[in-house]
């Protein structure tokens, strides 16, 4: 026996817990109450509001379900462009007054140099401000799984336009059709940058986006993904004289049937043989729309899409139950519905394995979750459109604060994304580490400081009766603890750890609860600097600690 | 992915200085040799650095078969480094290094640095992602391993990990990825055994413990577990590294660079030298992968690729000279490793796709200097599809670190690599090892004859080998083992084989033959 062998005789035993059977992609037909409602709503916006639980509470799951995927321009248009708020009178923008977007700003003409990341900084931090002012709709959640799959980074394309283009196009088709938006992302200036697609030649192909398209974007790695590395050889010849024109608002890619590969393309049996017939002169262009045809059929992007979907919105590990009972019919419909998202998204959001315990409370919070739902469960005041510097600082400091916990918005790692989306075993473990963790808690300390996080002039804090107004039962100390829970970790506590929160109320004494009473009282009757700042001193330091424990990172 | 790196991806505003910047520096930092020799805190085991070349880094332009230039030519001549600026090694002729690596040759010619040619794994995997998971995990090609290799070694040393850790015997992390973070690469079988760091801030936390309701072993109680776990040992670790690191000082200096790469080599040996008894750590530099702009378009020698090789080289003469001059030379090694190579030929944009094996560099005091491998093979008439075939497997570089670094036992290596692999003559040391000169006479005694060559259909092999057991492959373009020809018992002498073509497509193919850790490869070409 060695040491290990040794050593795992003293280990305890895993418990075996008998577990309810599990669901599928059936109706889901049990309860609805607040915590199925902020289930929903944590994975499929960022953070919680009482009105917003509260008002789909009312609706039921289906109603609830349909009004989150209602996503049409009317409902839930996209907000105005981003805006230059960079440039000085002494050194201006020529393409762009101040207090005006850049988007259409030609991207051939120079600009000073700082002003490319300005630009790129500007587009994030409104991108931030999208999610958190969104609409009650799952817009935005699912326009960043879209960037995380078909990801970029603004780093290496540089033209702000073409991020702010692409956001605008995942955003558009975020719940559209899958078979489309795949075509789109092929030949979009920022992707076709990013990967190399514009130098792709017939001379010498460059198989990065060939790769990509299959490994990443359709087919996937998974147990029954066969795809050769003549396959990948044969897409980059079909991919190739896609090149980009800067010259239109907004720039966008045209085809060079020059640069390109006129050959037929031959795919292994993975694809039965496909033979892609070599087209001459503009009738080039049409073999992209062959391949991904191809692709689409072929099953296993079907699957691949709807493991990314289950791991971002249930939980990164698919056992084999999940993966027979939901991934595999899911995907068959998602087929067979011609790639549909909003409808393969609306069946596994109402599905009962949706909403069974096993799946609540599991998703480990993204950086922009945790950064993100911070403002909307605190109600964070954000400057208004009649300040806009202020406000896109505002949005900045959430773009950084997301960022120092390992997850910069427009800049993911790779072109797969950000690790915790896609790397076993480990997935959404990766968000936590030493210093992510030590960064989160550095900023539940900071933005419940009297100050705030503060940068050039603007604080983000919290304003706790802002939260305060959400509790129904305010005179009870522990109803002040369990309602507070309920909602930003939706799981109740023992009476241990309610205790333990409300002596922050209460002072731990035995006259302590009646005392809490007393002061919120003495407020309701006359809310002076006095009686309000006897409650804020015990009610912040609660908060915090809620806010600072293990239970809240997760969703 | 382009000449990124770690340090802005993680986050921002956080450039190492600020680790500099926001420890309390007791210690100044230009303090004389004897100060150092009255130093009593040096008290650390043997220590690892491994440097990730995120990407994919091109080992032929890397370390260049200066005997290949007229096929090197007709491959890649957009990209290719003229002879002239290449730089040469002490008692080498068929091989030379990148121009930027000038910290490279003077380790090799002071006897440091170990280049283990055509380093790969059967059955080449082209993806980024998969290739570094097979890195990381030290799997065959064709299997997958939810644990890392570094994971399961860390755990054959320290099995109860994490239960009572840290704790007086241990009170550091035992591996620190630092600006970095490859998770698989540290994951045991029963938890993460390393600890990710990238913002110095994050050391200086106040760890929350409150409320600790018992957790089930349902999905969310599982997640609340690791959190919690993360977030103990991250307290007590925290505290280690500032400690280790006050107390710890530099003596060299080292250059500065762009991506703050050397930083992180200054602060590792600072924290050796404060007496942390850490064991791993991990460092990057991302941007190897060079579908485009490798080269400059006027001068091959400059470029993208020359400037990372240029901060990898001197960050670790730096970080050599340093720890010699701390007395600590003789307690590191380092390693550098990349997914894969690149393809001999090159393409339009300046660059080189996916490819298959690379050389890969050991150096430290205590390495056994020289060359392990002979040159790739570039055959005259080149495809999009050719690629290096591997000389020496991955692991077998694993292997004989963990056997001849750490002194791990054959029962544990086991357990670790799950099979046995050649054992290389890369680091002198105690527990046991294989001279560089042994290797060398084995290998000289491999001999492998094909003829006729190219062949149409049929060819006849006829290899020499010692007495005991060989294995003879035939490895296709893309460094797949398409058939096995022997594995088993061979007596000394003569042996000969009849390779049949069958399906074979056209191309570039390799004979390789192992015989114990000597390995001999010859190519061989199937013509229509």
């Amino acid at each position: 026996m060695n040491r290990a062998e040794f050593l795992s005789k003293f280990k305890p035993q895993k418990i075996v817990e008998k577990k309810p059977p599990l669901g599928g992609l059936e109706t889901y037909s049990g309860v609805w109450t607040q915590k199925q409602v902020i289930h929903l709503l944590r994975r499929t916006t960022f953070g919680v509001k009482k009105a917003e639980v509260d008002a789909l509470l009312a609706l039921g799951m289906n109603g609830a379900v349909n009004a989150l995927l209602d996503n049409s321009a009317t409902k839930d248009p996209i907000p105005s462009p981003p805006l230059n708020l960079y440039s000085t009178t002494a050194l201006p923008d020529p393409t762009t007054p101040y207090g005006q977007t850049f988007v259409d700003a030609n991207p051939l003409t120079v600009i000073p140099p700082e002003y490319y990341q300005a630009r790129i900084n500007m587009v994030k931090a409104w991108w931030t401000g999208n999610m958190i002012h969104q609409k009650l709709t799952i817009t935005e959640k699912m326009t960043l799984f879209w960037f995380n799959h078909f990801a970029i980074e603004a780093d290496t394309v540089q033209i702000a336009q073409g991020i702010y283009y692409y956001y605008k196009l995942l955003r558009d088709n975020s719940l559209g059709n899958f078979k489309t938006l795949t075509k789109l992302v092929s030949v979009n200036p920022a992707m076709l940058l990013y990967l190399n697609g514009n130098k792709n030649s017939k001379n010498a192909p460059d198989e990065n986006y060939g790769r990509e398209l299959q490994e990443l974007f359709t087919i996937g790695k998974g147990p029954d993904s066969k795809y050769t590395e003549d396959d990948v050889k044969a897409a980059a010849k079909v991919l190739t004289g896609f090149r980009i024109n800067p010259l239109t608002v907004p720039i966008s890619y045209y085809f060079d049937p020059s640069q390109h590969d006129t050959s037929d393309k031959t795919f292994s049996s993975f694809y039965n043989n496909k033979k892609i017939s070599g087209k001459l002169f503009q009738a080039g262009e049409q073999e992209l729309d062959d391949l991904i045809t191809m692709l689409m059929d072929n099953i296993e992007t079907a699957r691949h899409i709807c493991r990314k979907f289950y791991q971002y919105f249930l939980y990164y590990e698919i056992t084999p139950e999940a993966d027979a009972n939901v991934i595999l019919p899911l995907a068959d419909f998602f087929k067979s519905s011609g790639y549909d998202i909003k409808l393969t998204i609306e069946k596994l959001l109402k599905s009962a394995h949706f909403y069974e315990e096993a799946s609540i409370g599991c998703v480990i919070k993204s950086p922009l979750d945790y950064s993100v739902g911070l403002c909307k469960e605190f109600a964070i005041a954000i400057p208004d459109n009649t300040q806009k510097e202020a406000q896109y600082v505002s949005w900045g400091i959430v773009t950084t604060l997301a960022a120092s916990q390992g997850q910069n918005l427009a800049d993911p790692p790779v072109v797969s994304g950000w690790q915790a989306w896609y790397q076993f075993p480990q997935f959404h473990r990766i968000w936590i580490n030493a210093d992510t963790l030590g960064n989160k808690n550095k900023t539940a300390e900071a933005i419940f400081s009297s100050n705030g996080v503060v940068l050039l002039n603007v604080a983000l804090k919290i304003d706790v009766f802002k939260f305060f107004e959400n509790i129904s039962d305010k005179e009870n100390a522990t109803a002040v603890v369990t309602e507070s829970v309920a909602l930003l970790y939706n799981y109740p506590l023992s009476t241990t750890s309610i205790n333990y929160f409300k002596n922050y109320l209460t002072g731990g004494n035995a006259m302590g609860e009646t005392y809490w009473t007393q002061i919120v009282l003495a407020y309701k009757n006359d809310p002076n600097a006095t009686n309000k700042s006897q409650i804020e001193t015990r009610l912040r330091p609660m908060l915090k600690e809620i806010v600072s424990q293990a239970e809240y990172h997760l969703s | 992915m382009k000449r990124r790196k770690f340090i802005q991806k993680a986050g921002i505003g956080m450039a190492i200085p600020s680790l500099l910047g926001n420890l309390p520096l007791f210690a100044n930092e230009n303090q004389s040799l004897l100060q150092e020799f009255l130093n009593p805190l040096v008290d650390t085991d043997h220590v690892l650095v491994l440097i990730y070349l995120g990407g994919g880094n091109d080992g032929l332009n890397t370390v260049i078969p200066i005997d290949s230039y007229t096929n090197l030519a007709a491959a890649r001549n957009n990209i290719l480094i003229p002879e002239s600026k290449t730089l040469k090694l002490n008692g080498v002729t068929k091989t030379a290094l990148h121009p930027s690596l000038t910290g490279f040759q003077n380790l090799y010619n002071e006897g440091k640095l170990n280049i283990i040619q055509s380093v790969g794994y059967e059955n080449q995997n082209f993806s980024h992602f998969r290739s570094t998971d097979i890195w990381s995990s030290a799997s065959d090609a064709d299997k997958t391993l939810d644990t890392g290799w570094l994971g399961r070694y860390l755990n054959e040393e320290f099995p109860g990990f994490p239960l009572n850790y840290p704790n007086s015997t241990n009170p550091d992390t035992l591996a620190l990825q630092l600006f970095a973070n490859q998770p698989l690469l540290f994951l045991g079988p029963n938890a993460q055994m390393s600890m990710t760091l990238s913002d110095p801030n994050s050391l200086f936390q106040v760890w929350p413990n409150g409320i600790n309701d018992a957790a089930n072993n349902s999905p969310y109680g599982r997640e609340l577990n690791y959190i919690r776990t993360i977030s103990k040992q991250s307290a007590s670790y925290a505290s280690a590294i500032v400690s280790k690191y006050t107390a710890g000082s530099n003596i060299g200096t080292y250059p500065a660079d762009k991506y703050s790469f050397s930083d992180v080599l200054k602060a590792i040996a600072r924290l050796i030298k404060g007496g942390s008894k850490t064991r791993l750590y991990l460092v990057n530099l991302y941007g190897f992968d060079t579908h485009s702009n490798q080269v400059d378009a006027t001068n091959t020698a400059i470029g993208g690729h020359a400037d990372l090789l240029k901060i990898i080289s001197d960050a670790v003469y730096a970080f050599q000279k340093d720890l010699e001059a701390m007395k600590l030379d003789d307690k590191v090694l380092g390693m550098t490793y990349s997914e894969f190579g690149r393809r001999i030929k090159s393409n339009d944009s300046l660059g080189t796709d996916h490819g298959a094996a690379a050389p890969l560099f050991v150096f430290g005091s205590k390495v056994q200097g020289g060359i392990i491998g002979k040159n790739p093979i570039i055959p005259s008439q080149i495809s999009v599809n050719d690629n290096i075939p591997m000389q020496y497997d991955f692991r077998s570089i694993y292997s004989s670190i963990l056997k001849d670094w750490f002194c791990v036992g054959d029962a544990s290596l086991k357990n670790i690599l799950l099979k046995s692999f050649q054992n290389l003559p890369i680091v002198n040391n105690n527990c046991s090892s294989t001279a560089l000169d042994d290797l060398s006479i084995l290998e000289d005694k491999l001999q492998i004859k094909i003829y006729p060559n190219p062949v149409v259909s049929t060819a006849k092999v006829e290899v020499t080998v010692p007495s005991g057991i060989s294995h003879l492959s035939l490895i296709d373009p893309l460094g797949r083992v398409v058939r096995i020809i022997h594995s088993g018992q061979l007596l000394e002498g003569m042996h000969s084989f009849t390779i049949e073509r069958e399906n074979l497509s056209r191309g570039n193919y390799y004979i390789r033959l192992q015989h114990k850790n000597g390995q001999k490869t010859a190519g061989l070409v199937f013509v229509d």
